[in-house]
């Protein structure tokens, strides 16, 4: 260790602060003891790179902050040091994410266990700079761990879990937040010290690095005799992170006192309509819900996913298995099909449910929803004979 | 994770490149051997080295190990002294 | 066949058992880089030849930590092996060597050699120039002489093969301001070894462009891998030259101008100029770059 710096370095205070969304990731991050942050700039990830770069500057990150050329380089750089074997961080939104594209499905085929943080943006054409989460949509099938925060606090939480999940298992984790929905609110977040963090986050001792005391080759070339096996395991790896994150789970809230979940149900426990969403727009649903300004709302169950990777699908079918109407909110479209949250909903349900699934899709590019948009939703879903609606009024 | 995807290090050493070898293999005159080890620098295999046995001029005269080379011909191409000539390979 | 059987020390950092073509001259640099640097060092590598001949799993030929991540990357994982390597204290006993083709190199990293070159990191880059998409079968890269022959510059009714000038990528490294920059060839494996070793001294980036003749891509015999290599040289076509501190402090003199033709006229790439008048004047155009270079560099010995 660099005496000089571990003196000072990754010991920012903790407690209830009141921080905008960027900053308040920048300092968990650190406090996370993350040793090699890289990062290229792009709205509305920028803020939280800046405030990685201001807490070095100030002496309270004991980590490297290396400038990328590009996103695609920031991940590269931070696959290097992850292979060195030391804690890393990036973060990016929209067109970032889709320029790091090639190194994120090899980061996960590599087994490096980076996390990073996507502020949700949407893709150009048409260039538009505001929030929704088709860019990490896109990304679905990298092999990365996918969690999406709903609050502040939350994304806050999922950074600390997200390397517990990325380290044990070996595979990278993406924190996804709504882009300025989320990074550029200000809010009381509690801000876990490093102390704390340490208690959950133990330190990562990995075996199978670069090391001149043993010479490994990383990334070799795998013919037809061993991909198949190897691309199966990281599937299987997957699906099994789901029962480590629910463990953990536990665990943080025992040392935090905070929840986390894969998804949850929440609203009427006999209601016939279910909405289905992730992300920041479960306020707006929760609030449309419990005031139903509609009255199709009245009676209606909400259904948080948090996790999209692993997708929790026994626990869907528990959660929403009877319900007759579900209306799944997608921020983000399978162009041609449906919204992408929604076929995944169906995939789920398939032949364990009798329901109605209407994909609706909302808030693409920063279209503001809002709880009347909601209610319309939920009405029009159920006089619709459409598969997929896009409701922006 | 159970499978490993790092791989022990100089392992290709179980692959023996020599049934590469079309026509010819390398000999080499010990008595016309310098010992420069010009032909190690130039062997795409890395293996030719000197053997440790003196000739009668008593330099440590070079070989090469038949079970990789591929027989390229370089160290016959490269040695100064004409040491090294391709002979035809009866198989 | 000889009675005796000798059996190799395998003490170089590269073992046999590698894939690479009988006489590559890629895998000599490969092998005469790794002894200079020593154990102490860690390989990033770019797809291509160097990495698909010797990595092939569950198999490697190399004895040195070694990644291979994407094509046009090494130069990213160098910056953040190096940014690990300070967090752990252990920057300053380990060499950091990336390396990647004249593709990688030339072509789809460009941006990203750029990238660490300005960040100033303690790294050498490394280019394997053969110059073509050697692995993928032989197509044109920006490293590409004129005239030659590849899978995407045939030469035909309207072509004698590659009509574009050989990209100056020392000129390009030059401008970054390194603080040493060479050119260097396994036809001279001393002259090699020796840029190894001085750049791995200097601290900063550094860049060391090795011509590395390709016995299938351009038509040779195995066994005039090095040949070939010193008739580059000898005629001017490829100069070898150093940089220090941006001043040219090396070069490797000729003392009899050998015409490009004697260099030319050993490979495939080459053989459509031979045919005609009309290859006869693409011969005279190509005369000229190296007669340019040995006048700009001053590398005959008069």
């Amino acid at each position: 260790m660099n005496k000089n710096m571990s003196a000072k370095g990754g010991s920012a205070a903790g407690g209830k602060k009141i921080l905008e969304g960027s900053r308040a990731i920048a300092e968990t991050v650190n406090n996370c003891g993350v040793a090699v942050v890289s990062a290229y700039p792009i709205t509305p990830q920028t803020h939280i790179v800046e405030e990685l770069a201001k807490i070095k500057a100030d002496g309270q990150g004991n980590f490297e902050y290396v400038r990328a050329e590009s996103e695609f380089a920031a991940i590269s750089i931070v696959l290097g040091a992850a292979a060195t074997g030391v804690r890393t961080y990036t973060a990016t939104s929209a067109q970032g994410l889709l320029l790091m594209t090639e190194v994120l499905f090899n980061v996960a085929g590599m087994r490096l266990p980076v996390v990073m943080t996507d502020a949700n943006r949407a893709i150009s054409a048409p260039i538009n700079i505001w929030n929704d989460q088709q860019d990490a949509m896109t990304m679905r099938d990298s092999g990365w761990l996918m969690v999406y925060g709903e609050t502040v606090q939350e994304t806050c939480d999922l950074h600390i879990l997200a390397y517990k999940i990325a380290e044990a298992t070996l595979i990278p984790a993406m924190v996804n937040l709504d882009g300025f929905v989320l990074t550029h609110v200000v809010e009381p977040v509690e801000i876990e010290d490093a102390k704390k963090i340490k208690i959950f986050l133990s330190a990562w001792k990995p075996t199978e690095i670069l090391d001149v005391k043993k010479p490994l080759t990383l990334g070799a070339f795998v013919t037809p005799a061993h991909y198949m096996e190897i691309r199966k395991e990281l599937h299987d790896d997957i699906v099994a992170a789901k029962k480590l994150m629910t463990k953990e789970m536990v665990n943080f809230k025992k040392i935090f006192g905070r929840k986390l979940s894969l998804c949850e149900y929440g609203g009427a426990k006999d209601a016939g309509t279910v909405i289905v969403a992730m992300g920041s727009v479960l306020g707006t649903i929760r609030e449309a819900v419990e005031t139903h300004c509609n009255a199709s709302l009245r009676n209606a169950g909400i259904l948080k996913i948090t996790s999209l990777r692993p997708f929790p699908d026994e626990e869907i079918i528990k959660l929403i298995g009877s319900k007759k109407n579900i209306i799944v909110i997608d921020k983000s479209i399978s162009l041609g099909t449906e919204g992408i949250l929604a076929t995944e909903i169906r995939r789920v349900l398939y032949g364990k449910s009798k329901a109605r699934i209407t994909s609706v899709i909302m808030g693409l590019g920063g279209r503001d929803i809002t709880m009347e948009m909601i209610g319309k939703a939920v009405e029009e879903s159920k006089k619709t004979k459409e598969q997929v609606i896009f409701i922006g009024k | 994770m159970h499978i490993k995807l790092s791989v022990q290090p100089g392992t290709t050493d179980k692959i023996k490149t020599g049934n590469w070898r079309e026509w010819h293999y390398p000999e080499i005159d010990h008595e016309k051997c310098i010992g420069c080890g010009l032909c190690d620098q130039a062997c795409p295999e890395g293996i030719c080295f000197p053997t440790g046995e003196k000739n009668k001029a008593g330099r440590v005269y070079y070989e090469k190990d038949l079970d990789w080379c591929k027989g390229c011909g370089l160290c016959a191409e490269i040695c100064p002294v004409q040491a090294v000539t391709m002979r035809e390979e009866i198989k | 066949m000889p009675t005796k059987k000798y059996k190799a020390p395998l003490s170089h950092l590269l073992n046999p058992g590698h894939s690479a073509c009988a006489g590559c001259g890629m895998i000599i640099a490969a092998r005469l880089l790794l002894d200079t640097a020593g154990p102490n060092t860690i390989v990033t590598n770019a797809t291509g030849c160097s990495e698909v001949t010797t990595t092939q799993y569950p198999m490697t030929s190399f004895k040195v930590p070694w990644i291979h991540s994407l094509f046009e990357n090494p130069a990213c994982l160098a910056s953040g092996i190096l940014a690990a390597l300070k967090v752990k204290g252990l920057a300053d006993k380990t060499n950091i060597i990336a390396i990647g083709g004249d593709g990688a190199t030339f072509d789809i990293g460009l941006a990203h050699i750029s990238g660490m070159w300005e960040r100033g990191d303690n790294v050498l880059y490394v280019c394997y120039d053969n110059e073509a998409y050697q692995n993928t079968g032989y197509q044109y890269s920006s490293a590409t002489p004129l005239d030659a022959n590849t899978s995407t510059t045939p030469p035909g009714k309207y072509s004698e093969g590659n009509d574009q000038k050989k990209k100056d990528m020392v000129g390009i490294a030059l401008a970054h301001g390194l603080p040493y920059i060479a050119t260097a060839t396994t036809g001279y494996p001393l002259d090699l070894i020796a840029k190894v070793k001085k750049a791995l001294a200097i601290k900063g980036p550094k860049y060391l462009q090795i011509y590395t003749p390709c016995v299938p891509g351009w038509g040779i015999e195995p066994k005039d891998t090095i040949t070939v290599a010193q008739l580059a040289v000898q005629s001017g076509f490829y100069p070898i030259v150093e940089y220090l501190n941006g001043g040219l402090s090396g070069k490797t003199k000729t003392t009899k101008k050998v015409p490009v033709e004697n260099f030319l006229k050993l490979q495939k790439r080459f053989k459509h100029l031979f045919k005609d008048e009309r290859g006869k004047a693409e011969i005279a155009k190509i005369q000229k770059i190296a007669d340019k270079n040995i006048e700009k560099f001053g590398l005959l010995n008069s």
